[in-house]
């Protein structure tokens, strides 16, 4: 059995982590790149969003290197992400892809269901190596979104432009080689290291912008057009109001871990204006925002993948929350349509007018 | 005596003006780009010269367009800002509080919308709002007028026709029809800034809340026909500034002011017109996003790049250009 994942983000290097501990072969597609991206609009339902087109494309690509099963997320409510799998099988299938496909779904009532799952790709592995294992997985997960948030902080305020592309990549192999549980804390302390080499001009001024939206589009840089990278690059400190350890935690271990940030605080603070869930993402993108908002941030930008329905219920009240907290919040769609040069237009276009809002300290005279 | 260049390449026109220390326009030159942005950019930059009182020291630059890239670099500007911003400064600029821009130019068109001072929204024409500027002259052409006097005349409508404006090809068809049913020219000119209004507001302004105050901008603004449909169709008045022509290089003036703040400028001098400069490009084999990458040549030397997604290309550059 060679297992194979969809990309999004980081995400491959736990899951690697977990899987390989447990003695499970890996097969790891190569990252998202126009060429997956071409595979999948070819392939998949026009209107399908962008996630699907990008997975079925990974799929592709990790067959030619011998992958032979699927695992992947699952998930429930109105989005649509919960068939996906199943979809992406069927397609794949008609195709002529012989694949075996396991869904991880959240569990319903008991971690036991998830915890079934994972014993069935592992095989005979015992109860306690299948713990430890996740448990490995999920640290470095952890470690990941650590690196990335000090990357968040250093992009725009290195003083050589790139040096925080270089430490983050070297700080991500680090981590990435470590193959026992044990050896993980000095990784991270080495990775850590690197990053905090960067040098910085620490008294430089940025902006300061939260990222709300669709997961796979907050996590997927390939998708969402390296997004941190191009704000970092304009001078621009982001902050991900999903990271991945904390979805994991939420969406798969139903919050085991306590006093993980995560996404009650959005939830309570979105009340007000949006009363119920409405699947995916909707609730935590108007919460996150009004968060922002009293954590004084100079704007939010809201990611979409086209067509995504919870994130467009979530878009339709924005403008209101942005009105009521004075924050400017900007809504970026993408699909496969989406050009490079209109959607640097338009960063920029926000961010210049952050910045002279700033600056003046009020608005444009 | 300082003044402020603000240069702006599209793909039709290149605007070129200069203002003085206090934001006024001295002299402002417009061009046709041709496809040729490097020419026309020195091209201009030799009658700017030429027109200037010797007495006038460039004291900032800025590029905007779709060639801001392109001519910051040989130029040596310094800031290089999209035409988003250039226009909302501008317009912010003119009109204290301006909440929506309409700005329709010969080939594009757009919508910004801006909420607190900053842009909160903006479109950019969709395929069937596009050369609303041509469309309007061939029209003016069709019926024997002077496209000078097309908003004139459309004033004088007594009742505008309807005409269908989804998109140019029914409307030419649908004008004609109408002239044919024997109604007056200006009734029908009216009926056509009507519809094409109607189709802007619909594609390009499609769900956007416009608010006034409204400024209504680029090469159309001229007309008088279309701001008073504009008028009609948004039930407020709507302003249309002095230089609506040039605002994007206007505004890109406006922000070198700013950015040279007690600052030297990195104007390269007016002599950059006599200089030699090429734009080259390669498609990276690097990885499989196959990127298209640009290269601007001086004499030879690799002066600029961009295009590359990974950086590969533009972080290796020694002196690195700052593309924002
Ligand atoms: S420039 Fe970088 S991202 Fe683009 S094709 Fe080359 S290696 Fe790949």
């Amino acid at each position: 059995m060679k297992v194979v994942y969809p990309h999004m983000g980081h995400m491959w290097i736990c899951v690697k982590a977990m899987l390989e501990y447990l003695d499970v072969e890996v097969v790891v597609p190569p990252p998202s790149s126009k060429k997956t991206l071409l595979l999948g609009v070819k392939h998949a339902p026009e209107f399908a969003c962008m996630p699907l087109k990008l997975n079925l494309g990974n799929f592709m690509e990790a067959a030619e290197m011998g992958a032979d099963t699927i695992v992947m997320a699952g998930g429930c409510g109105p989005c649509r992400f919960g068939y996906y799998a199943h979809v992406e099988h069927a397609i794949l299938r008609d195709l002529g892809y012989r694949y075996q496909l396991v869904v991880l779904e959240p569990p319903q009532k008991h971690i036991g269901e998830l915890l079934g799952k994972i014993k069935h790709i592992t095989g005979h592995q015992s109860w306690r190596r299948v713990i430890n294992g996740i448990r490995f997985g999920y640290h470095k997960a952890e470690a990941v979104d650590q690196l990335e948030k000090m990357s968040h902080y250093c992009r725009p305020r290195e003083t050589r432009a790139g040096a925080t592309d270089r430490a983050l990549q070297s700080a991500l192999r680090e981590i990435i080689a470590v193959d026992r549980p044990e050896k993980l804390p000095a990784a991270l302390n080495n990775a850590m290291g690197m990053m905090n080499a960067v040098s910085l001009d620490k008294q430089r001024p940025v902006l300061r912008i939260g990222l709300v939206g669709e997961i796979y589009t907050l996590l997927e840089p390939f998708s969402n057009l390296d997004i941190e990278r191009k704000l970092g690059g304009m001078g621009v400190e982001v902050d991900r109001s999903i990271y991945l350890s904390e979805w994991i935690n939420e969406h798969l271990f139903m919050g085991l871990k306590k006093n993980k940030g995560g996404s009650k605080l959005a939830k309570q603070k979105a009340i007000k204006y949006l009363g119920h869930s409405v699947g995916g993402h909707g609730l935590e993108t108007v919460g996150s925002t009004v968060l922002y908002a009293e954590r004084g941030y100079d704007g939010v930008i809201q990611l979409l993948p086209f067509t995504c329905m919870p994130e467009i219920v979530a878009q339709s009240i924005l403008p209101r929350v942005s009105t009521e907290l004075g924050i400017p919040v900007m809504t970026l769609i993408v699909d496969e349509q989406s050009g490079e040069a209109g959607l640097v237009t338009r960063l920029e276009a926000f961010v210049d007018l952050l910045a002279r809002r700033k600056q003046t300290g009020k608005v444009l005279a | 005596m300082y003044g402020y260049l603000g240069i702006d390449v599209g793909s039709v026109s290149t605007n070129i003006v200069l203002t003085g220390e206090d934001g006024t326009v001295k002299h402002s030159i417009y061009l046709r780009t041709r496809g040729r942005p490097i020419e026309v950019v020195q091209q201009g930059l030799k009658q700017m010269q030429a027109a200037l009182p010797g007495k006038i020291k460039v004291a900032g630059v800025g590029t905007t367009g779709s060639g801001r890239h392109l001519a910051g670099v040989i130029i040596g500007a310094d800031i290089i800002k999209n035409e988003i911003t250039t226009h909302a400064v501008a317009a912010s600029n003119v009109v204290p509080g301006v909440q929506t821009i309409l700005e329709i130019g010969g080939q594009d068109s757009k919508i910004i919308i801006l909420r607190n001072g900053v842009v909160a929204d903006f479109a950019m024409n969709t395929v069937c709002a596009a050369g609303t500027g041509s469309f309007l002259d061939q029209q003016a052409s069709r019926l024997n007028i002077q496209i000078e006097d097309f908003g004139s005349l459309a004033l004088q409508a007594a009742v505008p026709v309807r005409i269908a404006g989804r998109c140019a090809v029914f409307a030419e068809s649908d004008m004609i029809h109408k002239q044919q049913m024997g109604y007056n020219v200006p009734d029908i000119l009216a009926g056509l800034c009507e519809a094409l209004v109607r189709n802007y507001l619909n594609n390009v302004g499609k769900g956007k809340e416009i608010l006034p105050p409204v400024v209504f901008q680029g090469g159309v603004a001229a007309n008088v026909g279309m701001k008073a449909a504009f008028e009609k169709a948004l039930g407020f008045s709507v302003h249309v500034p002095l230089y609506y022509n040039v605002m994007g290089a206007l505004g890109a003036a406006m922000l070198a002011r700013e950015a040279t703040n007690r600052k030297s400028t990195g104007f390269r001098g007016f002599d950059v017109a006599d200089r030699e400069f090429k734009a080259g490009g390669f498609a990276c084999d690097g990885c499989p996003n196959i990127c298209e990458v640009v290269e601007i040549l001086e004499s030879g030397q690799v002066i600029a790049c961009w295009g590359d997604r990974c950086g590969r290309w533009s972080n290796a550059l020694a002196h690195h250009e700052k593309i924002s």
